[in-house]
């Protein structure tokens, strides 16, 4: 098992610590999880599966809660 | 698919932890959920750090208890959306529905923060203190961040103390209680390890400010956190930070204890001296029935878990040292009470649901919770409430509505029924 994870954040290739999770690794990229209703970027928060902000797109399944998913190799993120 | 289990614990945190152990080790089949993709629930998230304290002993000898008993099926990543039926709970895993069948369960399923809003909370950088740092167990490097630690409870310290060692610049710790809730707070514990804890999370934020009676009024920043602006009453003053790690103590998790018919007194679950609530087979341990602690949460854990499986008099024999940990939570609870200053925070502009960006102007217009959710859409969000309804009922006192399936978001086909499966093209949220 390597010690690190390669995945893509809106295209971009990006390498975190295994075990890091999704929120975790759009935090390292610098990028806003999704746009609120009224425009406001917004980013993990609670970080426990509560609050919701932290939701995006990964491989494909809209809207889920990047706090409670570990990054994969080859896992393809989009903010929402 | 539908599976049976003598006894379901659902949340797989210290409480649930020792239930789960408790019962199994008395011949009993037993299922151990959790939302999160690892067992430990907020406490004893992530991997251990250098430093050995009493928290880490713990959490290594549970684990490792949990883990070699054969008896136990853990679910991670499965979360309970719903009460199909009488002993059965209908749950979601890797997107697709699982339905567990039970004799009894038990409720374990913790707390969350309680979070006030003012302006700027909703800036990326902003966390809750406890989302801090699990953002930092599960990954996020914060060497030389500069962060400011505030709002309410034990837990700041502690967040404080391990932000400290993962390498981030510490500037300030604000509770909002004042220096005498702490020192009446700490006389009462003055015979217990608790204080020797508590002296050990201080000596490990030394050179770190640690200011009782204040609290932040404002975060600033253009797309991310730039600043904070904190309070004592009299005085405001501005300290500029990347991350603000704010909660106010915690609120129980009782949406799972709600739809199951549980009686609920000031907001936490009611149970008689075997952890049992007032519905048939249903048991409840931890922070749901009282914000507790760590040790609190094993032993009713483990009482839970023990009458759970039919096992009286063990669960009896752990009655009384439960009883006693049971003192130290009334204490918590009237140590770290909120000050009325704390009604302000919200400003006319500030945010107040994040989901569906409902203003305090907006929401503080209606007279309870029902009338604001379907007038403005606040707490109708994919959190259902959880954030702003906490806030809300702190705020203005409204009281949470009735809880309605799904208790979490899930997708169309998990909701179809146990037998349907999830392609990816149905897989919509479904908001309350």
């Amino acid at each position: 098992m390597t010690d690190t994870v390669r995945l893509t954040v809106n295209g971009r290739a990006l390498t975190v610590p295994a075990g890091a999770t999704v929120a975790v690794a759009l935090a390292i990229a610098g990028a806003a999880c999704r746009t609120s209703v009224s425009g406001e970027p917004r980013a993990a928060f609670c970080a426990m599966g509560i609050c919701f902000e932290c939701r995006a797109i990964v491989d494909g399944g809209p809207h889920q809660r990047t706090c409670q998913i570990v990054c994969r190799d080859g896992m393809e993120v989009r903010t929402e | 698919m539908t599976r049976s289990f003598d006894i379901v614990v659902v949340g797989a945190g210290p409480a649930g932890i020792a239930a789960a152990c408790a019962a199994a080790e008395q011949g009993r089949r037993v299922a151990l959920l959790d939302d999160n993709p690892a067992p430990g629930g907020q406490i004893w998230r992530g991997p251990s750090t250098a430093h050995r304290d009493a928290v880490s002993r713990a959490k290594e000898r549970w684990l490792h208890r949990l883990q070699q008993n054969p008896a136990i099926t853990s679910l991670h990543g499965c979360r309970v959306f719903d009460v199909p039926g009488d002993g059965l709970l209908a749950a979601e895993q890797n997107g697709q529905r699982v339905d567990l069948r039970y004799s009894k369960v038990v409720l374990a399923t913790g707390a969350r923060e309680l979070f006030l809003p003012f302006p700027g909370w909703t800036l990326p950088g902003v966390y809750g203190a406890g989302g801090l740092q699990a953002m930092v167990k599960a990954g996020l490097p914060v060497r030389d961040q500069r962060v400011v630690v505030a709002g309410s409870g034990p837990l700041l310290l502690a967040v404080a103390a391990y932000l400290r060692e993962t390498g981030a610049r510490v500037s300030a710790v604000c509770e909002q209680a004042s220096w005498r809730s702490l020192l009446r707070f700490g006389a009462s514990i003055a015979h217990t390890s608790r204080l020797w804890q508590a002296a050990g999370y201080r000596w490990r934020t030394r050179g770190t400010p640690f200011h009782a009676g204040c609290w932040p009024v404002a975060a600033h920043g253009g797309k991310t956190l730039e600043s904070v602006t904190l309070s004592n009453g009299t005085r405001q003053w501005t300290v500029p930070c990347d991350l603000l790690a704010c909660g106010f103590h915690l609120v129980p998790n009782t949406e799972l204890a709600s739809l199951l018919g549980c009686t609920l007194q000031q907001g936490f679950v009611t149970v008689d001296a075997l952890q049992q609530t007032l519905i048939a087979n249903v048991f409840c341990a931890g922070e749901p029935t009282g914000i507790g602690g760590l040790e609190l949460s094993l032993a009713e854990g483990e009482v839970a878990g023990l009458a759970a499986a039919g096992a009286i008099r063990a669960a009896q024999a752990r009655i009384p040292r439960r009883d006693r940990l049971r003192a130290f939570a009334a204490q918590l609870a009237v140590t770290f009470a909120l000050r009325q200053e704390l009604h302000s925070l919200s400003k006319a502009d500030t945010i107040v649901c994040r989901c569906e960006d409902v203003t305090w102007r907006t929401v503080s217009q209606y007279t309870g919770w029902r009338a604001a959710k379907l007038q403005t859409r606040c707490g109708m969000g994919p959190c259902q409430g959880r954030i702003c309804g906490s806030a809300l009922n702190f705020l203005l006192e409204w009281s949470p509505d009735s809880v309605r399936p799904p208790i979490f978001p899930v997708s169309i086909a998990s909701l179809a029924g146990p037998t349907a499966s999830a392609p990816a093209e149905l897989s919509a949220i479904q908001e309350n």
